[in-house]
Parts: C-alpha cells; sequence; structure tokens
C-alpha cells in the first residue's frame, strides 16, 4: 500500500483526497472527488480514502465498487418494489380463497382470471415472496447497503476521529462558508468561543487555531438506520423458512375438535360456537349511516375456542390423552396466544347443514304416512342405512354444494351449503331398488316407483375459518424497526456543524461547514460574531453559482 | 342540539375562522413593511387560527363522546384529521419561523382538505369489526399527523417555486409550476360543483352490467360519462356524451370518472377566470406578494418540515400499522385495505418511499447530504 505522508506529519492511506489530520488536498488524488478547478472543496465524506475509488483492478475490487454505488443500490430496490407490486396483482398461492374452485395455482389462476392469470402462474409470481429469486434479490439489498456502509463508514469514523484543530490555510480558504477579518482581538476571539461554546459547540484548540463542532454522532444517523434495515432483511428472509414462520388455515366445525395443521399433531381445537353480532338498524346513533349503507353490518365476529395438547405420556402405544391448554374467545384484533402459536379468526361459513333426516313413504299417499326414516350425518355420511321394518337405502351420490352444469348435476364444493343426494330404496318385498333425487326444494322420483322420500328435519352449524400462524420474526423486526427509527432521527433532527478559526498572517480566517441546514450554520455564526468586528461569513456556492449564470448569460 | 349537531358547529366554525385568519395573514405580510417586527394583522391572525384549531379540536372531541370510537374511521373523519392536522403542523412551524406568508398558503390548503372530506358521507358509522381497536387511533391519527406536517413542506415548496421562478418569460418552470396551481383549483372546483348538485338534489340512475350482475348506480351529478354499457334509468335528464372506457374497473367507475370530468371542467372554468382577472399567470399575479420572503428560510422550513414528519409517518404509516396487522390479520393490511381503500395505502406507500429517497439524500444539491 502507497500511504501518503502529509507536511502536517500525518500518514494517510492511499487514496486519501484531503489530508484526513490538516485537512490539506493532496495532490494528484483531487480528481476523485471532482476539487479539479473548483473553488470549493467537496467535503462530503471529509476527502476520504473509500476503497470503492482507490482499488479498482482486482475481480474483488470490482464487486466491491459495484456495490457499494449508491446507485445500484437505488435500482435493486425499484427492481424489488416493482416486483413485490407485482406479486400483489392477484392474491399468492397461501392466500387462494378456501372456497375457490380449485386451490391447485396450476388450475385456480387460469379459471379464475383468464389469460393474465396463467401468464401470472407460468412466471411464477403465484409464490413471489417465496421465489429463489426474490431471495436473491432482498440478499442484494442487505449486500449493497452492507458495503455501501462499510465503504463510507470506516473511512469517514477515522478522518472525523484524527482531525486536527490546525487545518491547512488551503482547506479552510476553500470551504463553502469563509471569512478574512484584519486586525483581530484576541478579546474577540475569546468571545466568539465562549459564544459558541454557548451555542453547545465543543472547542478544541492548537496553536491559536480554533475548531468548533457539534452533532457529529448525527453522521452516523444513516448507518445505524442501515443497521435497522438489514435486521429487517433478515427478519425477512427468515420468515421465509418454516423453522421461523409458518401460516396455515383451518375450518373449525361447531362441536368439532380437530387436530391444528402446522402443530405436527400436538395441538387440537374444539369449536365450541362461533358468534356473528349485527349492527341494531334501529340505533339512533348510528341509523343514517346504517340506511345509508343499505346492508347489514357486523359487529362481532368471534369462537369461543378450547386449545388441547396431546398427552403422549412417553409411552409408545399407549392411548394418548388430550390436556386443555386455554380456553378463549378469538375475535377479530383480540387472537389467541398459546405456546408460539397465534389463532386468528380470518373467516366463517354460517348455516351449514349438519344432519338430515328422512323419510320413506308411498308415492300415492297424499298423507305422506312414514314407513321408515332414516337420519344423514353430513360431515360424515354412511354408504347404507338399515331401516326399521325392513327398509334400506343405499346412498348413490351426495352432492354437498348441488347445482346444474349444463344439465349435469355437480357439486360446487365440499361445503355443505346445498346438499342433494341420490339414493336407493330398497323395499321389503323387492330386490330391485328404486332411484330417488332429494335435495332442498327438490324430490324427483322416478315414474314407476311406488316409494318416495321426505324430509322430515335438519340440523345446522356454523364454521369458523382460523389462520394459524407461528412467527418467532417478530422480535427481529420490532428490534430492526426500533433501529431504524433511531438512525433516522439521529441524522435528520441534528447536524453536523463545524467552525474553524484559522490565524494566517496577522488576518483571521472563519470558515464552516456543515452535512445540511446551511441556513442554521450561518445563523449560528451571526450569533457568535456579533458583538466583534469579524466579518460575516460569505456563501460561496451562491457566489459561485451567481457567476456561473451571469458568465452563462453573456 | 345533541354532540353531534355541536361537534358539526365547531367543524364549520373552525373552517370559518380559518378563512377569516387567512384574509389577516395576506394582510399582515402587505402591511408589514419592516423585518422582524411583528404586525398586528399577523397577530390576530395567528389568534383565529389558534382558535380555530380549538374549534376542530371540539369537532374532534364531541365526535368521538357521541361515537364511542375515535373519529378516524372513515374517509370524511380521516380527511379532517388530515386537515387539523396541517393546522397543527402550521402553528408549530409558525411559531418556530414567524413566517406570515406559511399561514396565508397552508390555511387555503387546510381548507381545501377539510372541504374535500365533507364531499365524503359524514354520517356517523359503526366500526365493523376489523377496525374494532386501539390501534387504529394510533396508526391513523399519527399518519395524519406525519402528512400533515409533511405538507408544510409542500407549501414551503410550493412558496419558493412561485417566489423563485423567473416570471419573466414563459419557461417549461412557469409551465408546471401553473399546472400545480391549476390542480390545487380543481379541487376547489370539485367542491363547489359537489355542493352545488348536492343543494339541488340531482339524481340520475344507471344500469350496468359487469361481472355477471347488474348494478344500478346514482349520479349525484349531471352525468357528462355514462358507466361502460349503462342505459339511463331515470327520465327528463342530461343524456351521457361519451361512455367510460372499458379498462375502467371497479365499483363506480363510470360515476367516479364523471366527478372528475365535472371538477375539471370547473377547475378551468375558475382557473381561465382567475388568468383573465389577473391578466397574467396565476404564479406571476402572487409572486409580488412575496418580495420579502428569503429563499433560505422557505429552504430551511420545506426541509425541517420533511426532517420532523418523516419519522412521524414512517412510526404511524409502518410501524404502527405493521404492529396492528400483526394483531389483526393474516395478511398484512388486508383488513382495512378494504375499508380506506387500496389506493389510499398505495399512494401513502409510494410516497414513503419518495421520502426516504429524498431523506437518503437524493436532493443533495438542494438540501446536503446526511
Amino acid at each position: 500500500m502507497n500511504r501518503i505522508k502529509c507536511e502536517c506529519g500525518h500518514v494517510n492511506p492511499e487514496g486519501t483526497v484531503l489530508c484526513e489530520a490538516c485537512g490539506k488536498p493532496i495532490e494528484g488524488n483531487q480528481h476523485i472527488d471532482g476539487n479539479d478547478g473548483k473553488n470549493i472543496l467537496n467535503m462530503r465524506y471529509d476527502g476520504t480514502a473509500r476503497r470503492s475509488l482507490t482499488y479498482r483492478k482486482s475481480f474483488v475490487d470490482k464487486v466491491w465498487g459495484f456495490f457499494s454505488s449508491v446507485k445500484v443500490g437505488v435500482w435493486l430496490i425499484v427492481i424489488a418494489l416493482a416486483a413485490s407490486a407485482l406479486g400483489t396483482i392477484y392474491p399468492q398461492r397461501p392466500h387462494i380463497p378456501a372456497n375457490a374452485i380449485s386451490r391447485d395455482p396450476a388450475i385456480f389462476y387460469e379459471q379464475t382470471y383468464g389469460v393474465t392469470g396463467k401468464i401470472y402462474y407460468q412466471l411464477g409470481f403465484y409464490d413471489l415472496y417465496g421465489s429463489w429469486w426474490y431471495m436473491i434479490l432482498i440478499a442484494l439489498i442487505g449486500v449493497s447497503l452492507v458495503i455501501c456502509s462499510l465503504d463510507r463508514f470506516v473511512p469517514l469514523y477515522r478522518a472525523l476521529k484524527k482531525q486536527k484543530p490546525k487545518r491547512h490555510v488551503t482547506f479552510v480558504s476553500r470551504q463553502r462558508f469563509v471569512s478574512e477579518t484584519e486586525n483581530v482581538t484576541g478579546e474577540e476571539i475569546q468571545k466568539v468561543k465562549e459564544s459558541l461554546h454557548k451555542q453547545r459547540y465543543k472547542i478544541s484548540e492548537e496553536d491559536g487555531h480554533i475548531l468548533a463542532e457539534k452533532g457529529r454522532f448525527s453522521r452516523w444517523g444513516p448507518y445505524v438506520n442501515h443497521i435497522g434495515l438489514i435486521i429487517i432483511l433478515i427478519a425477512a428472509l427468515l420468515r421465509q423458512t418454516p423453522w421461523f414462520f409458518l401460516d396455515e388455515y383451518v375450518w373449525v366445525r361447531e362441536g368439532e375438535q380437530i387436530v391444528i395443521p402446522g402443530t405436527d399433531g400436538e395441538y387440537y381445537i374444539e369449536n365450541k360456537k362461533f358468534i356473528l353480532e349485527l349492527y341494531d338498524e334501529s340505533d339512533e346513533k348510528f341509523r343514517d349511516a346504517l340506511q345509508k349503507q343499505g346492508e347489514l353490518v357486523p359487529k362481532n365476529f368471534q369462537t369461543n375456542a378450547v386449545i388441547y395438547k396431546k398427552n403422549d405420556d412417553g409411552v409408545i402405544g399407549a392411548e394418548s390423552s388430550l390436556d386443555k391448554v386455554i380456553e378463549d374467545q378469538i375475535r377479530m384484533n383480540h387472537p389467541l396466544k398459546f405456546d408460539g402459536y397465534t389463532l386468528y379468526q380470518a373467516g366463517y361459513q354460517l348455516d351449514e347443514f349438519s344432519t338430515m333426516s328422512f323419510k320413506i313413504h308411498k308415492k300415492d299417499d297424499s298423507d305422506a304416512k312414514e314407513l321408515a326414516s332414516f337420519t344423514v350425518d353430513l360431515t360424515n355420511p354412511e354408504k347404507e342405512y338399515d331401516l326399521e321394518n325392513g327398509y334400506r337405502v343405499k346412498m348413490g351420490e351426495f352432492y354437498p354444494e348441488y347445482y346444474l352444469d349444463n344439465g349435469e348435476p355437480r357439486s360446487k364444493s365440499k361445503y355443505v351449503r346445498n346438499p342433494a343426494f341420490v339414493f336407493y330404496i330398497y323395499a321389503p318385498d323387492t330386490s330391485q331398488p328404486e332411484v330417488s333425487f332429494i335435495g332442498i326444494g327438490r324430490n324427483i322420483a322416478a315414474d314407476d316407483n311406488e316409494y318416495k322420500l321426505g324430509i322430515i328435519n335438519y340440523t345446522t352449524h356454523d364454521v369458523s375459518g382460523l389462520t394459524v400462524r407461528k412467527d418467532y420474526t417478530l422480535p427481529l423486526f420490532g428490534l430492526g424497526a426500533l433501529i431504524f427509527m433511531i438512525g433516522v432521527i439521529q441524522g435528520m433532527y441534528w447536524q453536523h456543524r463545524r467552525v474553524w478559526i484559522h490565524p494566517q498572517n496577522g488576518k483571521v480566517i472563519v470558515a464552516a461547514h456543515t452535512n445540511k441546514n446551511w441556513y442554521g450554520l450561518r445563523k449560528d455564526i451571526e450569533k457568535a460574531i456579533s458583538q466583534t468586528t469579524i466579518h460575516e461569513v460569505i456563501d460561496r456556492q451562491e457566489l459561485d453559482q451567481r457567476n456561473e449564470t451571469k458568465g452563462g448569460k453573456s | 342540539m345533541n354532540l353531534l349537531q355541536l361537534s358539526s358547529a365547531m367543524l364549520y366554525t373552525a373552517f370559518i375562522l380559518y378563512l377569516i385568519a387567512t384574509a389577516f395573514f395576506g394582510a399582515s405580510i402587505k402591511v408589514n413593511k419592516k423585518e422582524n417586527k411583528k404586525s398586528l394583522s399577523g397577530t390576530i391572525a395567528i389568534t383565529l387560527t389558534l382558535i380555530g384549531f380549538a374549534a376542530q379540536l371540539g369537532y374532534f372531541i364531541a365526535r368521538w363522546i357521541y361515537s364511542g370510537h375515535a373519529p378516524v374511521s372513515n374517509m370524511f373523519e380521516f380527511v379532517t384529521a388530515f386537515g387539523m392536522a396541517i393546522v397543527l403542523a402550521f402553528i408549530i412551524l409558525y411559531y418556530m419561523y414567524e413566517l406570515s406568508v406559511l399561514g396565508l398558503f397552508a390555511l387555503p390548503i387546510a381548507m381545501i382538505i377539510i372541504a374535500y372530506a365533507s364531499m365524503f358521507p359524514t354520517e356517523v358509522a359503526p366500526l365493523v369489526p376489523s377496525l374494532k381497536s386501539h390501534w387504529l387511533y394510533i396508526h391513523v391519527t399519527t399518519v395524519a399527523l406525519g402528512i400533515g406536517i409533511l405538507s408544510i413542506s409542500f407549501v414551503a415548496g410550493l412558496i419558493y417555486l412561485i417566489k423563485g421562478i423567473d416570471q419573466s418569460v414563459a419557461t417549461k418552470r412557469t409551465t408546471w409550476l401553473e399546472i400545480i396551481l391549476f390542480l390545487l383549483v380543481v379541487f376547489v372546483g370539485f367542491c363547489i360543483v359537489t355542493v352545488t348538485f348536492e343543494t339541488l338534489d340531482y339524481h340520475a340512475e344507471f344500469e350496468y352490467v359487469e361481472n355477471e350482475n347488474t348494478i344500478v348506480t346514482d349520479y349525484h351529478m349531471p352525468p357528462l360519462v355514462s358507466p361502460k354499457g349503462g342505459t339511463l334509468l331515470t327520465e327528463n335528464v342530461m343524456k351521457p356524451f361519451i361512455s367510460a372506457p372499458g379498462w375502467m374497473h371497479g365499483k363506480d367507475a363510470g360515476k367516479k370518472f364523471n366527478t372528475l370530468v365535472w371538477s375539471l371542467i370547473a377547475g378551468a372554468i375558475l382557473y381561465l377566470l382567475a388568468r383573465v382577472v389577473l391578466r397574467k399567470r396565476i404564479g406571476a399575479a402572487i409572486q409580488p406578494l412575496l418580495s420579502k420572503v428569503k429563499l433560505d428560510l422557505l429552504d430551511e422550513i420545506s426541509y425541517r418540515a420533511v426532517a420532523i414528519g418523516f419519522p412521524v409517518f414512517t412510526l404511524g404509516g409502518l410501524i404502527f400499522a405493521a404492529i396492528w396487522a400483526q394483531i389483526a390479520w393474516t395478511a398484512f393490511g388486508v383488513g382495512i385495505q378494504k375499508k380506506y381503500g387500496h389506493l389510499l395505502h398505495g399512494f401513502s406507500t409510494l410516497h414513503f418511499y419518495i421520502y426516504a429517497f429524498h431523506a437518503a439524500g437524493m436532493v443533495k444539491n438542494l438540501h446536503g447530504y446526511p
């Protein structure tokens, strides 16, 4: 490495633009920060040697250089955003509605959305956030953040740590804010110092040269903020792994007790009751709004649930028992939490049929006198029913949600919302069955049938749709968000301001620099020099711009 | 008078007070020739603003007590809260910088927003289960406050542009500035058209078919644009000139497009009237009022507003929203988006990124670097 020794005695790393200690521009390196032919020095990273701008030969250098570019980082983010936006056009695979035509992505997208849906599926956007290329994109953003930050933070930290109050005259006189005053007394300088100190500047001195500095820590804001972002990105990646994140959906009927998916058969849920409450339309407070809306407005969706844990007692082959873990109400905005799992009220189905009772009667009997009866458990129908008086019924077809598709009877789903059946009735004295079709509001018996079916009773239940979640990435997201916020505030509310007082050949040069809010810096200086003969600082950037525009016009 | 009527009266009072305060702010920048000296009209103006804000706070509290939930649950309530946040942010920044001209622009913009809010249904609606959470209050009020503060940045930026752009010749810059001002006028046009036809109790019903469902939609403005494939049901009303383009989907797309066309027409008429009366570009007409304002001070206010507003917006719009989503829903934000509309959340996400890049120093030439 070719280290550069400045005339002040400080040894700088290769590629340094302004000496870390005294700020003297290092010959031959001025093009790096674009200082050639400019009056004002580029102070963005205090003229430090950034690796990405210094070494550009080897493969590693090139990779480092690529990722340290803000432009590359911004483009990666833009691409990731565009991709994420694409992912929201249609529901992602886990969010395909449970009542969809098919939950198979190959069928669902094309059937539901047509050609665009098919393309969506073929390009793999249906599982975007878990796809390898999306993960790589997120990882690349992370790499870019780390390299961008390191490339700038490390040299900047060094330079601000090593800076000396006594600067080289070129450094001070090429700042944006500069003034030169002759015949300044020591008393006046003392006054300026005191005023700056009062404005909470830290004062350091060397041979009569003064550096007043405040808010340096705000320079670390962006890097703190990036640490927060990286933590959030890591959390987002971990969330795609089954160990840290689980997302399942389960339908539970009232009275049913089933295993909770995603828990390896360890936990069971029992749905005691589903409750749907509506707002009362005569409620004086909300009457106007409810009438305007013209539909029923729900007030509460609630599942009264009991959670059980399987207890194996460690004995292989032994009958396992269920221990009650918790009993609670699951409402929207009020999920149920147990042992790292969370259950959310996510959907419901009202009045599904649970059982249906039928009777057999003579077709020509106008009183429809019951000859035999049977009850079908619709959640678990049997193939055959042996009835009293020697009657027998076989179930031919069962359509849970019946509809006619071009004259063909079909079922829309497996949920029992509109059941219809084809039954074969075996009378005691015949061996040939009679065919009967029956459903809600339909009852068709073949013309030559002797017997007919009738519905005598049915019972219904509600079904709760619950989302099961396990998410260990939350604390990580929280930590990342907290650090992110600290960084944003640290970098935005405060500014890094520096004022140099530089005696030179009987004159005093006052120079100042800030990373932003020059207006505030000028106010500080005005206040500090108000009781002295020291001239106000001139904004050379404004001057330069004015000269440029004048020059351009003439 | 019940609490709801009291609440409405308070909001109305606030609106009128803001209007009068604006006039006094206008007077204060004309009268006050000497710098750094408070004028009487300036004092009156800020006092009226404070009373107006107190009245609007009264609206908020009264409505909260009446309905039993914080009034941030529908578009009317949210946009009104947004208008209130603009006024609050203005008051804070006014005391930081004592710049009267900020009030001359910020208050009318807050008024336009409040007027725009009352074009939405104003009835007190009950909360659906998905919104029943304290996080609704926390999320929405923080977001409203955040964008209220950011709006002051917009106001300061607008004043910067009006003052800074050379109006002696017509350039691309003057044209774009006029377009921004025209868009503000369109909002005024929208409010005027809506109120006018609301007062006339205008109705025209259309029937159209979408996704195999027959839908009847009720226009409250004369139909210039019909829904795609819609037939007019009401008699003795204007016949529409055109039909909404086929790619416009969604609920009441034709009706919304019709409202947009009306607003643009009304805005254009207002704008042209102003041009005829002023006999110059609106930007050029306002510019002389700003002769005493310093550009770098405006720049500073604009930056400061972003510096305060962005973290607040991030906190409310991202972090609080995520926490709430974690408690309430399985898919982040799906439920509330149905209530507030995807567009609102889409745009605020977009704005978050714009401000994030902004804060990250993309505009380093204006504000320096982090």
